[in-house]
């Protein structure tokens, strides 16, 4: 009886401390704010489009530090999604459709000829990308543009086009060779197709 | 020397050896065997602005103008850039995009040349002693002559004749090995033109001053090195023949074979005291300094089966590449496919009409059976021969799994960087994977990645910027109208300051009309027992004529101590609402206190006579009033009491409400009101209380 009563206690006893020991460094090593939020916010493409919902990239950051979806951020892509998904390990799930569509980059255009000079659109950009003044032409600062296209709604004369962003040569780099994890026998013309897109030389 | 064979030439320097490498088919005979041809003048000349590493030249021709041969056509801009000169003289065409040789196989402006044929040089300006000219004027003439590295990469000369930020030069190499299979330019340069290579590299050892000057050069290439140890023998020149193996080539490959130093990770040979060059710059600037001729043409390559008379060709930059092949035989229907470079680290061309550039040392067109097609990749069989090749020592297993896979921050931790995309694992795998091609993809998302994170932190900066900058001028916007708020209340204040004074007064003047009211009770009570006193003795005539006096001179009184009080309670309103009133009102007040006063004399001095009139002649005037019961004196003063003291308890309970709705600031001066006013009322009760003691005792003895 007596030594159950010991292993009680001692059972307790070390419950105690850890107790103890855990609350402390609870309370010592507690961390202000919640990091995981920068991480989170860090993967995301700072577009700041709102597309997911949220008034730009942070707080779909907190949203989704708090447990909500990761596949609600278009511009992002599958990229992001795979990113967010290796980062808080849950699993990646497909873009959610109701958001939008995966597309390239695009850079906004003003059609300056009609601009009217309305401030309109400098006004909706979330990074100021946009330069003018009242009853003057505006136009884009295309190397800080994000694409996230909240000017064109704004323009009261539709002169602002979302173009893709021309990467020129500066911005290419090789494709990936296809997959061609096809057995030896496999003569189905693939190697020809792979050579016309230029991937072995 | 000249009567050398391979088998005499004897290394003379310590040697070492890099890591891996291949011993691909050499296929150099095909080109070898003859001399440089100069190629003939193409109908059109065209002229990418951009055949160099760094920034493209700035055009300064117009369209239409006419150009000598050897005229610059577009200047350097800024460090990392080199200039363009007319190849030959005509005619500038127009300034367009056109598919250039680039693996992607997209467009980048040119200068269109039509030649006229006439071939007509520019004035030059030769230089028979370089020793004469300065190192500065060197570097200077290397630039515009528009010389870049000729032996692939097209990283502007002139740059790379800068010695390393006050560092020596340790080591100067010049690069003759020419490794890759099939490229025999270097080669038929140095046997014909092996004086211009040595005096090319004399001036680069001018401009650089370094410890030695090697010539790195494969053991496979005997005539070039005859040729070459006959034309360094009056120089410090030492050719180090290196055996022959894939990539001895290569910049890193090469510095290590001849000095057994290491490019570290991320760094460059400048970075470790040695500088390489390539044999044709060093003949270009050779050139460039003698002649003054600007880098106008180049050395290139035709070979494979499919072309019909095989050579090195001296060419003109910009002459297009269907038409130079045309000139020597190519049979489009034998080649496979076209490629720029050699069958290791070239590319295959998808438009033939793209233009030879600076840096184009050799246009490949084998046929099926000269370079077949690689058999289908099949999956890795972890055989670990690609990590045996690999000349940069990495595991190019685990780099193509991290490739495959996108895990591209692994491959950068197994230093994808440090591939020089040789091809070396690509050529030993039994398994046929195309693993440069997946290196190179990996490289270009691992780069387009990192401009993609730096692109959204500057977004993200410029976003949270704005907010600051939103929330900033909302804050300003605030302060503003704070700001005018306290204006006011300071003006306000500072009026209540001027006014400290007045409010004092005020404050007297209710103590004064306590006094009064005091007085007035003391009057009364005085008057009660005056009338006490003189019950007995009345007279009818003067009771006719004295009541109604002293009643109108109290209903005056009365009047002016309401009209006293209204104007109280005004005044202290003023002191509460209307600030700018209140030196009015205590003028207005203090007038009629003394309204008050003289009526207040009046009475006491009508009651005065009236005390000496007889009392029934009173009581007469009194039983004329029907309702009156009670004697006449002591009643309108009991119930002038009553009203004063009702007024009162109201004005406190009203100041109380008043107090209770208050504003903060309004407090201290209500509360300061409030205290007056139940001194008041507290008098005006006790008055009453008298007066009606008084009363009840009179009534009583009545």
């Amino acid at each position: 009886m007596s030594v159950i009563v010991t292993a009680i206690l001692a059972l307790l006893g070390l419950a105690a401390v850890f107790g103890a020991l855990l609350g402390f460094a609870a309370i010592r090593f507690k961390v202000e704010g919640n990091p995981i939020v920068d991480e989170i916010d860090n993967l995301l493409p700072q577009t700041q489009c709102g597309q997911c919902g949220h008034p730009g990239c942070r707080p779909y950051a907190e949203s989704i530090a708090a447990g909500g979806d990761i596949n609600k951020c278009p511009p992002g892509g599958e990229a992001t999604i795979q990113a967010l998904a290796e980062l808080l390990d849950v699993e990646a799930t497909p873009l959610d459709a109701e958001h939008g569509e995966e597309i390239p980059t695009q850079v906004a255009v003003i059609r300056e000829d009609e601009c009217i000079g309305c401030t309109k659109c400098i006004q909706a950009c979330p990074i100021d990308a946009i330069l003018g003044s009242a009853k003057h032409m505006h136009t884009v600062i295309a190397s800080e543009c994000t694409g996230c296209d909240l000017c064109v709604e704004p323009c009261p004369v539709d002169c602002i086009d979302m173009v893709p962003v021309d990467q020129g040569l500066a911005g290419w780099h090789w494709n990936a060779p296809k997959d061609q994890n096809i057995i030896a026998t496999d003569k189905t013309g693939l190697l020809e197709d792979m050579v016309e897109g230029g991937n072995l030389s | 020397m000249s009567t050398s064979t391979p088998s005499k030439i004897i290394p003379t320097r310590t040697l070492y050896d890099f890591h891996g490498g291949i011993h691909p088919e050499e296929m150099k005979s095909l080109s070898n065997q003859t001399a440089i041809t100069q190629a003939p003048l193409p109908p059109k000349l065209i002229l990418p602005l951009q055949q160099h590493i760094g920034n493209p030249s700035l055009v300064i021709v117009e369209i239409g103008q006419r150009v000598l041969k050897g005229e610059k056509l577009a200047d350097a801009d800024g460090k990392i850039s080199v200039a363009l000169h007319a190849p030959t003289s005509g005619i500038i065409d127009c300034i367009v995009d056109h598919p250039i040789a680039h693996p992607s196989g997209q467009s980048a402006p040119c200068i269109i040349l039509i030649p006229d044929g006439k071939d007509e040089w520019c004035e030059l300006n030769p230089c028979e002693h370089f020793e004469h000219l300065s190192v500065s004027e060197i570097q200077n003439k290397v630039r515009e002559s528009g010389i870049a590295g000729m032996g692939g990469a097209g990283f502007p000369t002139e740059v790379k004749l800068h010695p390393p930020h006050q560092d020596k030069v340790a080591t100067l190499i010049l690069n003759a090995a020419e490794c890759e299979p099939y490229i025999t330019a270097d080669d038929r340069l140095i046997r014909e033109r092996a004086e211009e290579v040595v005096q090319g590299m004399e001036i680069m050892a001018y401009a650089l001053q370094p410890g030695e000057c090697l010539i790195g050069i494969e053991d496979n290439k005997p005539e070039a090195i005859a040729a070459l140890r006959e034309a360094v023998k009056e120089t410090q020149i030492e050719v180090c023949v290196i055996p022959t193996k894939y990539p001895s080539g290569g910049e890193k490959q090469l510095i290590k074979i001849l000095t057994d130093k290491e490019v570290p990770n991320g760094q460059i040979p400048a970075d470790i005291s040695v500088m390489c060059q390539n044999v044709g710059t060093a003949a270009a600037v050779y050139r460039a300094i003698r002649f003054g001729e600007p880098l106008i043409s180049r050395i290139t390559t035709l070979t494979g089966e499919a072309i019909q008379q095989p050579g090195n060709v001296e060419v003109l930059l910009g002459t297009p590449i269907d038409w130079l092949l045309s000139q020597y035989g190519y049979q489009e229907s034998k080649a496979q496919r076209l490629i720029k470079g050699g069958p290791m680290m070239g590319y295959t061309l998808t438009h033939p009409h793209t233009p030879i550039v600076k840096t184009s040392n050799c246009i490949l067109a084998p046929t099926h059976k000269d370079l077949p097609l690689p058999p289908l990749a099949q999956a890795c069989i972890r055989c670990g021969l690609c990590a045996q090749a690999c000349p940069a020592e990495l595991l190019p297993q685990q780099l193509y799994w991290f490739s495959r896979s996108q895990e591209y921050d692994k491959a950068e931790h197994h230093n994808l960087f440090d591939c020089i995309e040789c091809g070396a694992c690509s050529y030993v795998c039994p398994s046929a994977i195309p693993l440069v091609q997946h290196y190179r993809h990996a490289k270009g998302e691992i780069k387009q990645l990192k401009l993609d994170q730096q692109k959204s932190d500057q977004a993200r900066e410029r976003f949270e910027a704005r907010q600051f900058r939103l929330d900033r001028e909302k804050s300003e916007k605030e302060a503003k109208r704070k700001a005018r708020a306290e204006a006011a209340a300071k003006a306000q204040a500072a009026k209540k300051a001027a006014e400290s004074a007045k409010p004092v007064e005020a404050s007297q003047n209710t103590k004064e009309q306590v006094d009064t009211k005091k007085a007035s009770i003391q009057a009364a009570l005085e008057r009660n027992q005056a009338k006490k006193a003189v019950q007995a003795p009345e007279t009818k005539a003067q009771a006719k004529v004295e009541p109604i006096d002293i009643e109108a001179l109290e209903t005056a009184w009365d009047k002016a101590q309401a009209k006293l009080d209204k104007m109280h309670d005004a005044l202290e309103n003023a002191i509460v609402n209307t600030p700018e009133q209140v030196e009015k009102l205590t003028r207005a007040v203090e007038k009629n206190q003394v309204r008050v006063n003289q009526a207040k004399q009046a009475w006491e001095q009508a009651y005065k006579l009236e005390t000496t009139a007889p009392v029934p002649a009173q009581k007469e005037t009194i039983s004329t009033k029907p309702d009156e019961s009670k004697p006449d004196a002591p009643k309108p003063d009991i119930n002038a009491l009553k009203v004063a003291q009702e007024k009162a308890q109201s004005k406190l309970d009203k100041m109380q409400d008043a107090l209770d709705n208050a504003q903060p600031e309004q407090v201290e001066k209500l509360t300061r009101a409030v205290d007056k006013n139940k001194v008041r009322v507290q008098a005006a009760e006790q008055a009453l209380n008298e007066a009606s003691q008084a009363e009840t005792s009179q009534d009583g003895k009545n």
